[in-house]
């Protein structure tokens, strides 16, 4: 992936908008104008203030705020909530407004041809003056709602792009469009400063709002393609997903862990890979959770240290559930081994919990890490950002060489897959399955690892069992046959001895 | 008798702005007499000012006074336009 950056492609300026620069490759081409594109409430207006921000905060570099919009005021008190304290960067020298809103109190009549000369030499004096390095212009639309000769300020504009070009200032330019897919932007401005256009989307998918940022084009430069997710988070402004950032590149270990459970440990040949991803699939009741309780406390126990997010039971539940099987949640957390992150999936989107989870793993730095249950967090989402946060999520897990134990719920009690699965099961390294086993009117449970990358394990279908002491993994089922496929017939002893004796060598 | 303080806004000593001036040094004599006070204002040498009046077209022309303030932008070359956004009243032409 080292052909990034060749000679030939212009030089970038990164924005420091976190994700940003990933997707554009660098950033933003410098010295250049770039045209952020979005339908109403698509958060052009924060990406317009960020991109300053961030030159601020990050880099020292002194920003132009063109505001044909909101008044400077509005601004101000719009972003605060962001954290963004404009007013002391003014003081500061670092920022500066130019009021181009409309100024409804004074009529103004139009008579004869005119063009943006007062605007262009109040940017030009402004950059001078503050010497700023980026500039952000929001948005055209209201620029071209103040005029009516629309052919005059399309020309204009131009002629701005034209002259910021030449003060090597890097801008960008927001505009409005009608359609989350369609024209680029009102007005026709596309054909004037086309050469880099973003697009964010805000569109509606199955009754949830889904935010993306697309980069159309990046003439002569390279760019990532497609759709990627970003939030919005206050406290701290937009946030990219960058999904593709993920490298298979993480570094694999031998070294063993255990399962809490020594049986478990058994059917997977002394335990899982410290770096890896393990799958719990299971019908509902089937001891998921219990076997999240073992994980955590064959990680505290050896004095690691483990986190919990769970998605479906209070924290007063768990607790409850975990001292039933014998293990005292509480007393870990005493002794800093432990950390339990209780949310409904329903309080945030998908893209936020994605974020919060991230930090929590990072300033809590565990060892392993529980995931109970991804399905719970499948109900707030639409299937694609579902499986964007799965493979974020893992793969953030994975870097850290860590190991991270999901469960996920099957829709139905015998068998079948859910939806997780599909998504998740090729970057599981270890899928473990809970099946319920019905025998002469009784239900019992069946254990088995399907798969476990890079190492031999127990291929049979076990019997467990759970008690005070949580749970035991007994002998294999030997005269039943269906099992996974939801559909379980006995079969008598002298069949099960055939089909033994059918593969033997002779 | 009210006196008039018109403000024009222009960007460099080009040929159009030369125009914009000898367009409005013909309405104001024609409609205001001697009742004016006309001050030209080249932003380019005194941006600051484009910067206070929070000026975007040029050219710009402020009726300063009488209140309330009128803004005309273009060329002044549409005389009814300007007579319009100066809101100069008719009888005031006939009395001229």
């Amino acid at each position: 992936m080292n052909f990034i950056n060749n000679d030939t492609d212009l030089e970038k300026q990164p924005t420091h908008i976190p994700g940003f620069d990933w997707i554009a490759r660098g950033g933003f081409p410098k010295y250049r104008s770039t045209l952020i594109s979005g339908t109403a409430g698509s958060s052009k207006t924060v990406f317009a203030t960020q991109f300053l921000v961030e030159g601020v905060r990050k880099n020292k570099e002194k920003g132009l705020f063109v505001t044909f919009e909101e008044s400077p005021e509005e601004i101000k008190k719009n972003m605060i909530s962001f954290g963004w304290d404009i007013k002391q960067y003014e003081a500061d020298g670092m920022w500066v407004f130019l009021d181009a809103s409309p100024q409804p109190e004074i009529e103004v009549v139009e008579a004869g041809a005119y063009d943006m000369g007062g605007l262009l030499t109040r940017i030009e004096y402004a950059i001078k003056k503050v010497g700023a390095s980026r500039v952000s212009l929001d948005s055209l639309g209201a620029f071209f709602s103040q005029f009516s000769d629309r052919t005059t300020v399309r020309r204009e504009i131009f002629r701005i792009t034209h002259a910021l070009r030449k003060m090597n200032v890097t801008s960008i330019i927001t505009a409005e469009r009608i359609d989350e897919h369609g024209m680029i932007a009102r007005f026709g401005v596309e054909e004037f400063v086309a050469d880099n256009v973003v697009v964010l989307r805000n569109s509606l998918e199955d009754e949830r709002r889904r935010r993306t940022i697309e980069i159309l084009k990046f003439r002569g430069t390279d760019h990532y393609k497609g759709e990627f997710p970003f939030t919005i988070i206050p406290g701290e402004g937009i946030i990219i997903i960058p999904l593709s950032a993920i490298e298979l590149k993480q570094k694999s270990s031998v070294v063993r862990i255990t399962s809490g459970c020594p049986e478990l440990d058994n059917m997977c040949a002394g335990g899982f890979y410290r770096d890896s991803i393990i799958l719990v699939s299971g019908a509902t009741g089937n001891g998921k959770t219990l076997m999240v309780t073992h994980f955590i406390a064959g990680g505290a126990n050896n004095s690691e240290k483990c986190l919990i997010f769970a998605f479906e039971e209070s924290r007063e539940q768990l607790f409850r559930n975990a001292i039933g099987w014998g293990v005292d949640y509480e007393q870990m957390e005493k002794e800093g081994k432990l950390m339990v992150v209780c949310e409904y999936p329903e309080t945030a989107s998908l893209e936020d919990h994605l974020i919060k989870m991230k930090k929590t793993i990072e300033s809590y730095k565990p060892n392993r890490i529980a995931v109970d249950s991804l399905s719970a967090l499948e109900r707030v989402s639409t299937i694609r950002s579902f499986r964007e946060f799965v493979i974020s999520i893992t793969s953030f897990i994975k870097h850290q060489e860590i190991a991270g134990f999901f469960t996920s719920t099957t829709p139905t009690l015998l068998g079948g897959t859910s939806i997780t699965e599909t998504h998740i099961s090729t970057i599981t390294d270890t899928i473990i399955l809970l099946r319920y086993v019905e025998l002469y009117g009784e239900t019992r449970r069946g254990i088995t690892v399907l798969k476990m990358r890079g190492s031999t394990h127990d291929k049979e279908i076990r019997e467990f069992q759970i008690d005070g002491n949580g749970m035991h993994i007994g002998k294999p089922f030997r005269n039943v046959v269906g099992i996974l496929s939801g559909n379980p017939v006995q079969i008598s002893p002298t069949e099960v001895y055939r089909t033994d004796e059918l593969f033997k060598d002779r | 008798m009210t006196n008039y303080l018109l403000k024009l806004y222009i960007t460099g000593k080009t040929p159009k702005s030369e125009r914009v001036i000898a367009n409005l040094q013909n309405i104001c004599k024609q409609e205001l007499q001697d009742q004016y006070e006309m001050v030209v204002i080249d932003i380019l040498e005194r941006p600051q000012l484009a910067e206070d009046e929070k000026i975007l077209a040029t050219p710009t022309l402020i009726k300063v006074l009488p209140l309330p303030i009128r803004r005309v932008i273009g060329d002044l070359s549409d005389t009814e336009k300007v007579l319009l956004g100066l809101d100069l009243q008719p009888c005031l032409r006939k009395n001229g």
